[in-house]
């Protein structure tokens, strides 16, 4: 099977049952993903798939050939961080680390929903494409990634600095 | 227990009560800490600003390698197969089906794992550290329900976790103790840190009686599991005799010991390292899956890496017990206390010793005439409880916090000043004076900063459906500093320096605080400081745990920089400027020493070295014994207000505002110190609305080990929380500080659960406060 992982082609054999995460972490060794529950109820595995946010604990792997797959080690190049990286780090939105990855990747995949006009339910209109990020906004769209150390604050703060622009403005759906 | 032996015990009490008096009343110059750390002096340094994390771009990466990313060769999968009755034998098993799976390396039950000594038991021994003593993989003997029974060693995980599924078992069971209500009536009083958590000071039930104004109420508090997001893992190794295991732990040299024990090996025979542990809060340290890892590895002669579920490790590692507490509170019209009770009954199992110690922080959180505390051990048949973020504290402070609150209420005065008008001058139960306590300027700065003034009467503020009210709590969580701290200093020539010490980074910021710490003492930049820690090869035995790991580093630091400082200065000699001089006289200045109180009396660490021809000087030295914490009373403190909605239709609880107020020495990094508070904060509200491993009483078996239906605190649960602090240092700590990985929990739940009486009128003493308690 044939996957494209952080830009790059991968060729991968492997036990049909094995999960997208067990394919990251045990057999390519990309251990940047987190696995904590392995049934998609802490987040700490969510990776990008073409751009959409999913729990890789909760995805075989064989569903996912021939996808663009991006996982905490593609958020930025070899040498630095990412803008959300580095606002994480100065925010102090982690403690052991652990979720981070996790916590990471689904920001990048909530920022698209918003800029798609995917609604939540705190949304006041579900009908309205417009959406405001606000505090509750974003604190609901990241909801599905637990952090046991409690950086909430610090997370919401790195996510809400990292895309101001988004913060603020509305979007068409 | 036989006569001799309960007369050495006894003889053994009458030292130990003869020499904690001597300790109380000895000069404080002989107690460590007697002269305060000069650092506290020190205005300019890194200690006290916000330092970002030094692994925090290795964390944004994903680069920091925890226990289950260290790659073997050859390495195989573990998985785990848990009983499934709570008391009993395993009467036939049969793995030949597991076996038979493709990819199966190795089944491995009593019937054919090696011989191992039984775990140590956390303090047996200084370094014992497992949760409990039972033999591992020796008999056929079940002892709770979700022991586990067999480990299946497969090429893949997939292969490993079918195997698991394909073994027969059948049971013998017998008569097991899974019911509180029954286990209760037959209690024994528990002991703690040696001592039995029993206080008794004047006849408190009698001035409880005469009391014209008393509350005498119970509370009741669940089983709670740490849940750290990380599973609990190890990948393991031999090499000839020689174990290396790369564990998940709080507790390195701890874990090297113990398995030493396990399998009769030498302590230097097996190196546990764990730079990075994905947190703990108590439950990362010794339980079976380590040694059946290294048991399976050695059978099979192959590597392995184990992964507990997340189901397994509910079943395999304890958590907090259930505790059910009666608190009773007399006092007088003006409110002085004439008698606090707070006595109860814990769960716990007959092969572990942790009774939720929850009289602990009543014993000095308020003067009172008189006191009856005492905690006494139910014995049940289940996974051994253990120790979680405050043991004790936690659920401790929830019941006395809401009595003193019931009480004010009652009465008709403000909780904060009906506080303030119990506040101690001395603890009141062991009496000895207190090394730093600011409870009451906490509570004035934070009762300003939150609005406290508009808190109105129970019930009467509403917005639509929802019920607002504020309620608020002290914390309280004791300064401790553990015996066997070490340190290992290296300085260079080109002016940089290692500290080389067994300690850990669970989240805590431990190398990024220290590392401020020792570049002041040497008066370096924090770049020119390289923290080795988390290895059992290194200095020291630091339990990452009771807070007291800052104290611990700190103190071994402060050790080792003197016996540094003492051989620079005799290599500088007579030609130096810092001629004559002893350590005590000189400080860290701009890369070398200077005289205290005469700065332009300097030389620099490479003017020293370079003159002397060395290249670099290194020492080691231990702290020295902990009596500070029998001199003086030692604590943390906070206090903590909240304000929560209640929707009155639905019941749901929300948390709007949160503000703690801490009282915890210098604060050593705001950053990273203000993370934990926050994060301790959030486990207690975590613990006041909705954490419960519920225990089915019938087969012993918790029915929620997941994180699907055991709930810890999401976003959307958590506000914005503010954090103040009085930043008065401990004059008798090291650095003038304390760790404060717990105090954040206590006072927590008391706090919620004021708030939600005052927004509603109702009452809720059986945690969590959930949505049917409350219509």
């Amino acid at each position: 099977m044939h996957f494209t992982i952080n830009g790059r082609g991968v060729d991968a054999d492997f036990d049909l049952r094995t999960s997208l995460l067990d394919l990251l972490r045990d057999h390519l060794g990309l251990t940047g993903s987190k696995k904590g529950c392995n049934q998609g109820a802490c987040g700490a595995c969510t990776v990008l798939v073409d751009g959409e946010r999913i729990n890789a604990c909760l995805a075989l792997a064989v569903q996912y050939d021939g996808r663009s797959i991006t996982t905490v080690e593609g958020l930025a190049d070899a040498t630095g961080l990412s803008p959300l990286q580095a606002a994480f780090v100065e925010h102090d939105g982690f403690q052991c680390g652990y979720c981070t990855p996790g916590q990471l990747c689904s920001a990048m995949g909530m920022i698209d929903e918003v800029r798609r006009g995917v609604p939540s339910v705190v949304a006041a209109d579900m009908a309205d494409g417009d959406i405001v990020l606000d505090h509750d906004e974003l604190r609901e769209r990241m909801s599905g990634n637990l952090c046991r150390c409690g950086a909430y604050n610090g997370i919401v703060n790195a996510i809400a600095d990292t895309f101001a622009a988004e913060t603020h403005s509305k979007e068409p759906a | 227990m036989s006569v001799i032996a309960e007369a050495a015990k006894k003889a053994q009490g009458a030292v130990q009560a003869v020499m904690k008096t001597a300790i109380a009343n000895a000069p404080d110059g002989w107690i460590p800490g007697g002269v305060p750390d000069p650092l506290i002096r020190a205005k300019h340094g890194l200690v006290g600003t916000p330092v970002s994390r030094i692994d925090g771009p290795l964390k944004v990466k994903g680069a920091a390698r925890f226990a289950a990313e260290f790659p073997l060769d050859g390495m195989v999968y573990a998985a785990l197969a848990h009983a499934t009755i709570p008391l009993g034998r395993i009467a036939t098993l049969d793995t030949s089906a597991a076996e038979a799976v493709p990819g199966v390396v190795l089944v491995m039950t009593y019937k054919n794992a090696p011989k191992m000594a039984p775990p140590p038991l956390f303090m047996s021994n200084p370094k014992a550290v497992s949760g409990d003593n039972l033999p591992i993989f020796q008999d056929a003997d079940i002892h709770w329900n979700g022991q586990p029974y067999a480990v299946a060693l497969a090429e893949t995980q997939e292969a490993a976790d079918h195997a698991t599924t394909l073994i027969e078992v059948t049971y013998d069971e017998l008569p097991a103790r899974t019911r509180f209500a029954e286990a209760k009536t037959n209690t024994y009083p528990g002991t703690f840190q040696g001592e039995p958590l029993l206080v008794e000071i004047g006849d408190a039930e009698a001035a409880l009686a005469a009391a014209p104004h008393k509350v005498d109420v119970t509370y009741t508090t669940p089983r709670h599991n740490h849940n750290p997001i990380e599973l609990h893992a190890a990948t393991v190794r031999w090499n000839g005799d020689d174990l290396i295991v790369h564990d998940a732990t709080q507790a390195v040299t701890h874990t090297a010991w113990s398995l030493a024990q396990i399998f009769g090996l030498k302590e230097e025979q097996v190196h546990v390292t764990s730079p990075y542990v994905g947190g703990g809060f108590g439950s990362k340290t010794l339980w079976q899956h380590q040694t059946l890892a290294a048991a399976a590895s050695k059978v099979s002669g192959r590597p392995v890496r184990i992964v507990l579920s997340r189901e397994g490790v509910f079943r395999g590692v304890g958590g907090r017990t259930l505790t059910e507490q009666r608190v009773a509170i007399g006092a007088q019209a003006d409110g002085a206390f004439d008698a606090i009770v707070h006595t109860g009954t814990i769960g716990m199992t007959s092969h572990n010793n942790l009774p939720e110690p929850f009289i602990v922080a009543t014993k000095t959180a308020y003067a009172a005439k008189t006191f009856h505390l005492d905690v006494e051990v139910a014995e049940m048949d289940m996974v051994a409880n253990t120790f979680m973020r405050a043991p004790g504290e936690a659920v401790g402070t929830f019941a006395l916090e809401c009595a003193v609150d019931e009480l004010a209420h009652d009465m008709g005065i403000d909780p904060i000043a009906l506080r303030e008008r119990n506040e101690p001058e001395q603890d009141p139960t062991a009496g000895t004076p207190f090394s730093s306590r600011n409870i009451v300027a906490a509570y004035r700065a934070g009762a300003e900063r939150f609005g406290w003034d508009k808190r109105q009467a129970p019930g009467t503020r509403r917005e639509g459906e929802w019920l607002i009210g504020m309620g608020c709590a002290t914390g309280t969580y004791p300064y401790y500093r553990m015996p066997g701290g070490a340190a290992r200093l290296t300085l260079t020539r080109d002016a940089r320096v290692t500290v080389a010490i067994a300690a850990h980074e669970m989240g805590m910021g431990t190398s990024t605080a220290h590392s401020a710490v020792v570049a002041d003492r040497f008066g370096l930049p924090l770049d020119a400081v390289t923290f080795d820690y988390a290895d059992s090869k290194l200095p020291g035995v630091v339990l990452a745990g009771g807070s007291q790991q800052t104290a611990s580093i700190g103190a071994a630091v402060i050790a080792a920089h003197r016996a540094l400082v003492t051989e620079l200065l005799k290599l500088a000699g007579n030609d130096s400027p810092l001629a004559g001089l002893k350590a005590d006289e000189v400080a860290g200045y701009d890369g070398g020493l200077c005289k205290l109180d005469e700065p332009g009396r300097y030389e620099s660490y490479a003017s020293i070295l370079g003159r002397a021809n060395r290249d670099e000087v290194t020492v080691e030295a231990e702290a020295p014994p902990p009596l500070e914490t029998q001199h003086w009373s030692m604590h943390s403190y906070s206090a903590i207000f909240v304000e929560a909605a209640v929707n009155a239709i639905t019941g749901e609880t929300r948390i709007r505002r949160v503000l703690g107020s801490f009282d915890c020495g210098t604060i050593l990094n705001p950053k990273t110190a203000s993370s934990q508070f926050r994060g301790g904060m959030i486990m207690g509200l975590g613990m006041a609305l909705m954490e419960e491993a519920q225990f089915d009483e019938r087969s012993g078996r918790i029915v929620n080990p997941s994180l699907a239906e055991y709930h810890v605190p999401v976003h959307m649960d958590v506000p914005a929380i503010d954090i103040i602090w009085t930043d008065i240092p401990d004059p008798h700590a090291p650095m003038g500080a304390h760790g404060v990985g717990e105090i954040g929990i206590t006072g927590v739940a008391a706090a919620i659960a004021n708030a939600v009486f005052n927004a509603t009128g109702k009452r809720v003493r059986d945690l969590p406060i959930t949505l049917d308690k409350l219509l």
